[in-house]
C-alpha cells in the first residue's frame, strides 16, 4: 500500500524540523500503514495518555524525543499521571518510581501539554467542536469525544498521541473518515423500568455489555431517554471501552449523529439486533463483580474522573449516610473540580467525613488505597474492570446510591427495586 | 509441517517459538504482568498462560489504549511474546511493536491471520514465521541438531 505524503511530511521525515518530529512523522506515518490510509489529515487538538507511568521504557521515548526541545504544534491536554501533584502522601511509591513518575510529566509539560492531568479532558477544558478531527488517546476520553461531541478521533494510545500533537498529523483513517463511523450493530433496551432508565448506574452496565459484545464494531443504542443525562453517556462509553474496544456509539435520539436510527446506521441494514431487557443489564451487573456481596474494606468513585454535577449527587447522599471509619471511601476527581469544591467548602465537609480526593491519578493506575485485603465497591464499570488486578481487591458494582449506603454499613446494601422489570 | 500465508503483516521480521492461542480478547493493561510474562486478568479464561517468547494467537487486543506502554515494557525487560497474531489489525498493538524496534531494535512481529491459518493454530505447536509474514507450524518444537560425533 503507498501511503501518499505532503510536501510537509517529506520534509519532516526528512529531519527537517528534527529528529524528534522525524520520529514523530515516523510512527504516524508507520501506523497509517497499519491502519491502511493513503494520506495524513491535519488535527486541531489531542490528549495525551502516554504520561502515565509504566516502566522506565516511557522515559527512554519521551526522552528521545526532548533531544531538540520539540514542542506541541496543536493545543494538547495531558491525562492523568502517576503521582497527584497537590497531595503527595496519596501515592505510596517508592522514591525512585516517584521520581521517575514525576520526570517522565514534566517531560511532557516542556513539550509544552497542557497539564491538566485527567481522563475527563471534556469537563474541563474547552470541548473540540462536532466534526473536528483530533487526536485523543484515553478510552473513555475516545469514546466520549466521538460519541457524545461528535468528534473524530481514533482510538489513539501512548506514543502517537504525542506523535500527532508534535506534528499537527493522524492517520486518514478509521473513524476520522465518515463512512467508517456507521452503526454497525443494534442494541434494543426493552422491557427496562422507567426508573432504571433514569438513573446514571444503567450507563454502566449497559456499556460493558455492549462492549462485551460488540467488540470494535459501532454499536446504535435505542431506547435510550432523550434527557439522558451526560455522566450517564461517560460511563457508558467508559464500561464499553473497558470491556470491548469501542471507541464510538450511537445512542438514537441523544448522541449527535443519531436523530434516529436509519441516519445512525446510515441508510444500511445492521448485522444483528440485540434484545437487551432487564435480565441482562443483571447479569452485565454480576459479571463486573469478582467478590460476593458482603463485607467492604473500600468504596472508589469517579472513574472517569468525577463531574461537579456527580459531585452534586453525592454530597446530599453522604449527609444522609455518613461512611463507616473502617471503610475508606476515596473519589478521584480533577484539580480544577477540586478547586470548585473548596471555594463551596464542600471538600472540606467532604474531608470531615473520612473522605478521601484524589486529583491528577486514579485508584487503578499506582497505589493509593490502603487496603490490600476485602472488596472495593464502586459504580464505576471502570474501576470494577481494572481492581482485580491492578489493586489486587476483589470488585462490587452498585449504583452510586448503593455504594454510599453501603460505605455506611460497611457492608454492601442493595436497592430492592432498581434492577427490577417494569 | 502446516506452511501458511499472514493475510497482512503489520510489523515485519522473523520470529518463532511456542504457540499460545488466547480464547478470548485480552488487555495488556491489567491483563499481563510486565516483570513475568503471564496473563494476570482473572476474569480471563486463560489466566497464568506466560506469553513472553511465544507466538500468541489473539483475536483482538481490547480496553485500554496503554496496551502499546504495556508492550513496550515487555520488550525492554524481555517478557514480550515472540509474536502476535490476530484476526482484526489491532493498532494499539503494532505501535507498541513500531517503538520497540525504533528504541530497542527489536519487537514482536505483529501480523493478521485470515480465518483458515487462524484455524490451523493451537496451543503447543512451534510456529516459525519469516519475513513478510511465511508461518510454519510444526506440531512441536524441532529438536536441536545432534552434535557430529
Amino acid at each position: 500500500m503507498s501511503l501518499a505524503l505532503s510536501g510537509r511530511d517529506r520534509s519532516l521525515l526528512a529531519g527537517e524540523e528534527g529528529p524528534a518530529r522525524a520520529l514523530a512523522l515516523r510512527l504516524v506515518a508507520g501506523m497509517a500503514e497499519v491502519w491502511g490510509a493513503r494520506g495524513l489529515i491535519d488535527i486541531v487538538s489531542a490528549h495525551v495518555d502516554g504520561c502515565l507511568f509504566h516502566g522506565r521504557s516511557g522515559l527512554d521515548f519521551t526522552e528521545r524525543l526532548l533531544d531538540d526541545r520539540a514542542r506541541v504544534v496543536v493545543p494538547t491536554t495531558l491525562n492523568v499521571g502517576a503521582l497527584d501533584l497537590l497531595h503527595p502522601e496519596n501515592v505510596r511509591r517508592d522514591a525512585e518510581s516517584t521520581g521517575l513518575a514525576r520526570r517522565l510529566m514534566a517531560a511532557y509539560e516542556s513539550m509544552g501539554c497542557r497539564p491538566i492531568w485527567t481522563c475527563a479532558p471534556y469537563q474541563a477544558e474547552q470541548r473540540p467542536a462536532f466534526g473536528e478531527q483530533i487526536a485523543w488517546a484515553e478510552s473513555n476520553a475516545i469514546v466520549f469525544a466521538n460519541s457524545v461531541l461528535g468528534a473524530r478521533t481514533n482510538r489513539y494510545g501512548d506514543f502517537i498521541d504525542i506523535c500527532a500533537a508534535l506534528t499537527g498529523r493522524a492517520p486518514d483513517a478509521g473513524l476520522h473518515r465518515s463512512e467508517n463511523r456507521r452503526g454497525r450493530i443494534v442494541y434494543r433496551l426493552d422491557g427496562v423500568s422507567e426508573r432504571l432508565l433514569r438513573e446514571e448506574v444503567l450507563g454502566a452496565v449497559l456499556g460493558y455489555l455492549v462492549g462485551e459484545d460488540c467488540g470494535s464494531r459501532v454499536p446504535v443504542i435505542v431506547g435510550l431517554p432523550p434527557e439522558t443525562e451526560e455522566d450517564t453517556l461517560k460511563a457508558l462509553g467508559a464500561a464499553a471501552a473497558s470491556s470491548g474496544a469501542v471507541a464510538l456509539f450511537h445512542a438514537v435520539g441523544v448522541t449527535p449523529e443519531a436523530p434516529d436510527l436509519e441516519t445512525a446506521l446510515h441508510g444500511e441494514a445492521p448485522e444483528r439486533v440485540v434484545r437487551v431487557g432487564p435480565a441482562e443489564l443483571r447479569a452485565a451487573r454480576d459479571r463486573l463483580a469478582t467478590a460476593e456481596d458482603g463485607l467492604l474494606a473500600v468504596v472508589a468513585l469517579g472513574s472517569p474522573h468525577f463531574s461537579p454535577a456527580e459531585f452534586d449527587r453525592l454530597l446530599p447522599l453522604l449527609e444522609r449516610f455518613p461512611p463507616h471509619p473502617d471503610v475508606e471511601l476515596v473519589v478521584c476527581t480533577h484539580r480544577l473540580v477540586l478547586a470548585g469544591l473548596e471555594a463551596k467548602g464542600a471538600a472540606e465537609r467532604l474531608r470531615r467525613m473520612g473522605v478521601r480526593l484524589v486529583v491528577d491519578t486514579c485508584i487503578v493506575v499506582t497505589p493509593i488505597l490502603r487496603s490490600t485485603t476485602g472488596a472495593l465497591m464502586t459504580n464505576s464499570a471502570k474501576f470494577a474492570h481494572y481492581a482485580p488486578t491492578n489493586v489486587g481487591l476483589g470488585s462490587v458494582f452498585g449504583s452510586l446510591e448503593e455504594c454510599v449506603r453501603s460505605a455506611h454499613l460497611g457492608r454492601v446494601w442493595r436497592d430492592p427495586d432498581l434492577w427490577e422489570t417494569s | 509441517m502446516i506452511e501458511l500465508r499472514a493475510e497482512r503483516v503489520l510489523v515485519d521480521g522473523r520470529a518463532e517459538g511456542e504457540v499460545v492461542v488466547l480464547e478470548r480478547p485480552l488487555s495488556l493493561w491489567g491483563g499481563l504482568d510486565v516483570a513475568s510474562g503471564e496473563v494476570v486478568d482473572p476474569r480471563h479464561p486463560q489466566k497464568g498462560a506466560v506469553l513472553s517468547t511465544r507466538v500468541v494467537a489473539l483475536p483482538v487486543g481490547r480496553g485500554s489504549s496503554s496496551s502499546s506502554s504495556i508492550l513496550l515494557e515487555a520488550v525492554r525487560l524481555g517478557t514480550a511474546p515472540a509474536a502476535l497474531l490476530t484476526l482484526e489489525p489491532d493498532p494499539i498493538l503494532a505501535l507498541g511493536a513500531l517503538v520497540a524496534r525504533e528504541l530497542y531494535d527489536r519487537c514482536p512481529v505483529v501480523a493478521v491471520l485470515g480465518g483458515e491459518a487462524w484455524a490451523a493454530l493451537a496451543t503447543g505447536q512451534w510456529a516459525t514465521i519469516s519475513v513478510g509474514g511465511g508461518l510454519a507450524l510444526a506440531s512441536r518444537r524441532p529438536l536441536p541438531e545432534e552434535p557430529p560425533a
